[in-house]
């Protein structure tokens, strides 16, 4: 942790010594973060058979035709078969939900079925039957491009969230554009500094031993730069989601991926 | 697949369906489980007691072709994979044990032509 923080804060220097910054990512020189990954890392993610983000997407599909709350249905019962169902959902939020006068991610979508629709309890943040869930249905868009709804009432947020990502923040007062857009490609502690997309989540990280999402990522972002994470789905996440999202559309989905 | 009211294990093996006699196959495993080193403590102080998995083992009509005890070392999610020659059709049959009476097992078909 000391050793990562000294050398994000050579980093700081470095970055700071950069005069002309890059910018945002022209579509045709974005990469997700699949192509700086080692040979192994992506052969696992390459055989559904050995990436253990599976396990999750098992467990998920059970879940799915599992009856729950006091409702007593199972997401099955209303949606169907999720091949179909679900194909390309995930590959569209955060969408706006109406009744809640702002975008939810998937995994808040996810609880909102619950609460509306299951009469059940939410389930908490990045738990495993919530994570396998968003999983599950993250794996029905695989391989279709990243399409944000063209939602005029997602602007608002989407500006917050570009604001977020282009904004210094914690002790090491970096923005994300200054690591994803102006600094990509190069070493940062053993690591390479991807182009930060939101393509793969859920995903299975190496160091996490386990499947995270989007907001979980981002959270280990803001503690790399020793900020103050925001609590798990607050607003600021969905915000910076939806930014990250919009600057992927038209990637590929990979989810469930692997990453180191 | 077996669960334990502990720790229920999903289970995913990659082995061929079929084979011809002498061809070597390759086995993939991969389990589900957190393997807790035991050296780890929590937030409040106390020390996370061990879960890990002790001891895989496959059997190809009977006989164990491959064994591993596991140690706190390894990662979670244990993903094995390792080679045999096909001899005879069989049953390749694959157990996990450990810790809190962690038992799984899977079994699979190999028919040798
Ligand atoms: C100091 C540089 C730095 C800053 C600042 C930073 N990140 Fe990252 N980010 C990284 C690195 C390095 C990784 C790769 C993960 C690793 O190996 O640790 C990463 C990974 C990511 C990923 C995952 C990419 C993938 O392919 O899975 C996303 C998304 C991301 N960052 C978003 C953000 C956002 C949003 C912010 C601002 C809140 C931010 N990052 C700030 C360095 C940074
Ligand atoms: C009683 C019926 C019902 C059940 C049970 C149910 N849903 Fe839904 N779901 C809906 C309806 C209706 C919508 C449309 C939005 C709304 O009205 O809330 C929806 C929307 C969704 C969406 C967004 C689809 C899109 O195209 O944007 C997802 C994802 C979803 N549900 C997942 C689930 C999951 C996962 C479960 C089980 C945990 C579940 N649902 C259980 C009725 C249900």
């Amino acid at each position: 942790m000391m050793r990562k923080a000294a050398i994000l804060a050579a980093m700081l220097v470095t970055a700071l010594a950069v005069p002309a910054l890059a910018g945002e990512i022209a579509p045709q020189d974005r990469k997700s973060g699949y192509t700086g990954m080692s040979a192994e890392n992506r052969a696992m993610q390459d055989d559904d058979t050995i990436n253990p983000a599976t396990l999750w997407v098992l467990d998920g599909e059970a879940l799915w035709s599992a009856k729950a709350g006091a409702a007593n249905q199972s997401c099955a019962g209303c949606h169907g078969d999720a091949a179909v169902s679900m194909k390309g959902v995930s590959a569209r939020y955060p969408a706006f939900d109406d009744a809640s006068r702002a975008p939810v991610d998937i995994e808040q979508r996810i609880n909102l079925c619950r609460t509306r629709h299951q009469n059940a309890t939410p389930l908490p943040p990045e738990s495993r039957d919530l994570v396998a869930l968003s999983a599950f249905i993250g794996r029905q868009s695989r391989g279709l491009p990243i399409a944000t709804p063209d939602d005029p009432r997602l602007k608002p947020f989407l500006a917050r969230g570009k604001a977020l990502y282009t904004q210094r923040q914690g002790q090491i007062n970096l923005s994300c554009a200054q690591c994803h857009d102006d600094n990509w490609g190069r070493n940062l502690a053993g690591n390479i500094v991807p182009q930060g997309h939101p393509n793969g989540y859920p995903l299975y990280r190496l160091e996490w031993q386990s499947v995270g999402t989007l907001q979980r990522r981002l959270r280990n972002c803001l503690t790399g730069i020793r900020a103050e994470p925001y609590a798990y789905n607050a607003p600021d996440y969905v915000a910076l989601e939806l930014y990250l999202r919009q600057r992927a559309a038209g990637m590929l989905v990979e989810t469930p991926a692997v990453r180191p | 697949m077996t669960e334990t009211a502990q720790t229920p294990a999903r289970v995913l093996v990659n082995a061929p369906k079929t084979a011809k006699r002498g061809d070597v196959i390759e086995i993939k495993t991969l389990v589900s489980h957190i393997m807790e080193t035991g050296f780890r403590h929590d937030t409040s102080g106390n020390l996370v007691p061990r879960n890990i998995i002790t001891r895989f083992e496959c059997r190809y009509d009977g006989a164990v072709i491959f064994a591993a005890d596991f140690s706190p070392a390894i990662a979670a999610n244990p993903f094995l994979t390792f080679f045999t020659v096909a001899t005879v059709s069989g049953p390749l049959e694959f157990s996990w044990t450990g810790d809190n009476g962690f038992a799984t097992t899977h079994q699979a078909m190999l028919t040798v032509a």
